[in-house]
């Protein structure tokens, strides 16, 4: 835990981007710059975070920053950590840098995954932040291997016979734990001390480690943008987004939600699910999410309590 | 200088250890895999400070080398055929940040239907994608083309990825002799790359920025401009590497172009066969001569213009189909250079070769006589003629 009058005063990422109001990518970027322990590179794959904070000629970021193409950012990022160390053997170089990666749930769950699993299996010393708005936000909504069940987006649409994404969210945090890395967590910026300290911990680790944070969007959730805090706090609190790390071959749950609100309360907020309520309230479908939760939320309490 | 035996991919691994490269990511394909597995011995072996990273991919290959290369690092990686396919989006980006990374390419077919043999289909599908690429004859030219390459791609005024292609087996896994510099030597040519920019936490910098209507075309211009350099600086190296190694080097390489009424352009291991077959040929008192192409890209149209505009017949040998398109793209290249000329050869083209396909001294005799005979009458039977295949 960190104090908050500790937080570095700096602005790493600067004000001005071109985010969308109440985008949780801000906060979190911003959030992420307090975390810092010292001279470090930002790698960010394509995405909305990419496209609204380095439209040429300007750039929020106050550290070196790089964005290389949308599947790559743990490749790119293997490459850079293994240049410094090169270019250290031979006395070109001398600081210890650490290295980000930022990449969108489109950009890790899916096209992703691949530079993140060789990565994590090669063991490069960086730490790789999932900024999870659970859909391709940045082309327009569509759906990703992280949007959950029954969200209607541009290509899971809720129509007359389908209520909105058929699929589950996949387990991010037990693909990277599998890869036997020190550390992997979840995160929510509506607990900022939480998400701090677990930045400034994936950094500390001497090898890979991975947050999935995530990040509220009011265009594609649609909800109101002075909201968004409310609703990632909302989607702890009903269980539907549990917090908790993987350190060292174990869980620890960070978050215990003993009297948890009904799931229907984060989904009533959000226009994605407007259709489970509207015209028809489809009880059935909330009912197998709440499920899903329940289910989801007694594994991890079995994991953590190993 | 010792000449130790070695095949292409060990010569290219030879020079790239010697180049003192600080990052060699790369993932294995046939007939590239001994360039990596050589490099790899090296860093097991503690023979060099390289950090080798055994990526899970060829597109994570390229990325970690552009990630390793805006650090201010110097950058080998080696490819082929699918894993050059697979690269395709990063080899844009390469050239499009400006990452001098240098790549041994062993030229291969690409599917389908699958073939490990060589031909020049894949460097040739990438052949706009900003990459400066050389092409070499044999296990010697390899060795020193890898090492120049380096001085080329990051010279200031290019700061561009070059790409050294050898012919898939012919020259990658054939053993000959190689005249092979000392360390102290190649030390002392290269020195120690000099990025222009680099990320570097002290001077903060942001690569990669979105670009739209108003600035992209700028920076792909400035590309054309580093690619205007290649040549001049190509030139200034050669002779600073003939004083090194006593061989000399340039754009291409002409045999018997003086007084031939005929000639045959070609590019990579096929040169020799050429050169051989047109000595013979001379000897019987046929004027005909061969331009090798070492620098494919940018495109030489000047020293073309200047080696073939007196020829009466010219045929390019293309060892890649350039589907739907009139002529292959070596073809193509030199048809469009000489169009300026008020007298133009006669130019045809062969195709040959295709998915490792040998070519025999008969097949390139078979040109050099259809192209005296179109010097001669003036008349070119078949604009692309497809050379050792079943029709």
């Amino acid at each position: 835990m960190v104090v908050l009058k500790e937080l570095a005063t700096e602005e790493l990422f600067a004000s001005g981007h071109r985010l969308c109001a109440g985008c949780g990518e801000g906060t979190i970027n911003r959030m992420t710059m307090k975390a810092l322990r010292g001279p470090t590179v930002i790698v960010a794959a394509t995405g909305c975070n990419e496209v609204a904070t380095t439209i040429y000629p300007y750039t929020s970021w106050r550290l070196p920053w790089v964005h290389v193409a949308f599947e790559n950012a743990a490749a790119v990022a293997s490459g850079i950590v293994e240049a410094y160390k090169a270019m250290a053997r031979r006395g070109a170089w001398k600081e210890h840098v650490d290295v980000i990666a930022m990449a969108g749930d489109g950009g890790t769950y899916d096209i992703g995954i691949q530079a993140l699993s060789g990565a994590l299996e090669r063991g490069h010393d960086f730490l790789y932040i999932c900024l999870d708005n659970e859909a391709y936000m940045n082309t327009g909504i569509q759906r990703s291997g992280s949007t959950p069940h029954g969200a209607d987006t541009t290509t899971s649409p809720a129509g007359s016979v389908i209520p909105g994404k058929p699929e589950w969210k996949k387990d991010l945090i037990g693909i990277c734990a599998a890869h036997g890395i020190e550390y992997a967590a979840t995160a929510s910026p509506a607990y900022w001390n939480d998400y701090v300290t677990k930045v400034r911990k994936g950094i500390e680790v001497s090898g890979p480690a991975v947050i999935d944070v995530l990040s509220p969007c009011p265009l594609g959730w649609r909800h109101d943008s002075a909201k968004s805090i409310e609703m990632v706090r909302l989607a702890v609190e009903t269980r539907y987004f549990p917090i908790y790390e993987f350190e060292r071959g174990k869980y620890k749950l960070n978050l215990n939600i003993s009297k948890p609100k009904p799931v229907e309360e984060f989904l009533k907020a959000q226009g994605r699910f407007a259709h489970l309520f509207k015209p028809t309230y489809r009880k059935d479908v909330i009912d197998e999410i709440q499920q899903n939760v329940d289910t989801n939320w007694n594994r991890i309490l079995k994991l953590c309590a190993n | 200088m010792t000449v130790e035996g070695m095949t292409g991919d060990e010569a290219v691994a030879h020079a790239a250890k010697q180049s003192n490269v600080d990052i060699v990511a790369a993932y294995p394909i046939t007939p590239q895999t001994i360039i990596v597995e050589r490099f790899s011995k090296y860093v097991a072996d503690g023979e060099v400070h390289t950090g080798y990273v055994c990526v899970e991919s060829e597109h994570s290959a390229l990325s970690a080398c552009v990630g390793a290369s805006l650090t201010g690092a110097r950058v080998f990686t080696a490819s082929s055929s699918q894993g050059l396919a697979l690269m395709h989006e990063m080899l844009y980006i390469a050239s499009g940040l400006r990452c001098p990374i240098v790549m041994g390419v062993a030229n291969r077919a690409l599917s389908a239907p699958i073939n490990i043999h060589g031909d020049h289909s894949d460097m040739m599908g990438s052949r706009d994608s900003g990459w400066v690429q050389i092409y070499v004859e044999n296990a010697q030219e390899a060795y020193d083309w890898t090492i120049q390459a380096f001085k080329i791609a990051e010279d200031k005024d290019v700061q561009l990825p070059v790409s050294v292609n050898l012919d898939g087996f012919i020259i990658t896994h054939c053993m000959e002799g190689v005249d092979v510099l000392e360390d102290e030597a190649v030390n002392k040519f290269l020195q120690t790359r000099k990025p222009i920019f680099k990320l570097d936490p002290k001077n903060p910098i942001t690569v990669g920025a979105l670009c739209f209507t108003d600035y992209y075309y700028e920076f792909k211009r400035q590309q054309v401009e580093a690619m205007c350099h290649v040549q001049g600086v190509l030139e200034k190296v050669c002779k600073g590497y003939k004083g090194v190694s006593g061989r000399n080097y340039g754009v291409l390489e002409t045999y018997g172009m003086e007084d031939a009424q005929a000639a045959v352009v070609c590019l990579g291991s096929t040169a020799g066969t050429a050169r051989e077959v047109a000595r013979k040929l001379r000897a019987k008192g046929k004027k005909v001569g061969v331009v090798k192409l070492w620098l494919y890209r940018p495109f030489p149209a000047e020293e073309i213009t200047a080696a073939l505009g007196h020829v009466k017949a010219l045929a390019v040998l293309d060892r890649a189909i350039s589907f739907g398109a009139s002529y292959g793209a070596l073809c193509s290249d030199v048809i469009s250079a000489l169009h300026t000329l008020k007298e133009k050869p006669h130019i045809f083209n062969a195709v040959y070769g295709l998915g490792g396909r040998d070519i025999q001294p008969s097949d390139i005799e078979f040109v050099f006589n259809e192209a005296l005979e179109t010097a001669k009458t003036g008349i070119v039977k078949e604009p692309t003629m497809f050379l050792g295949v079943r029709e």
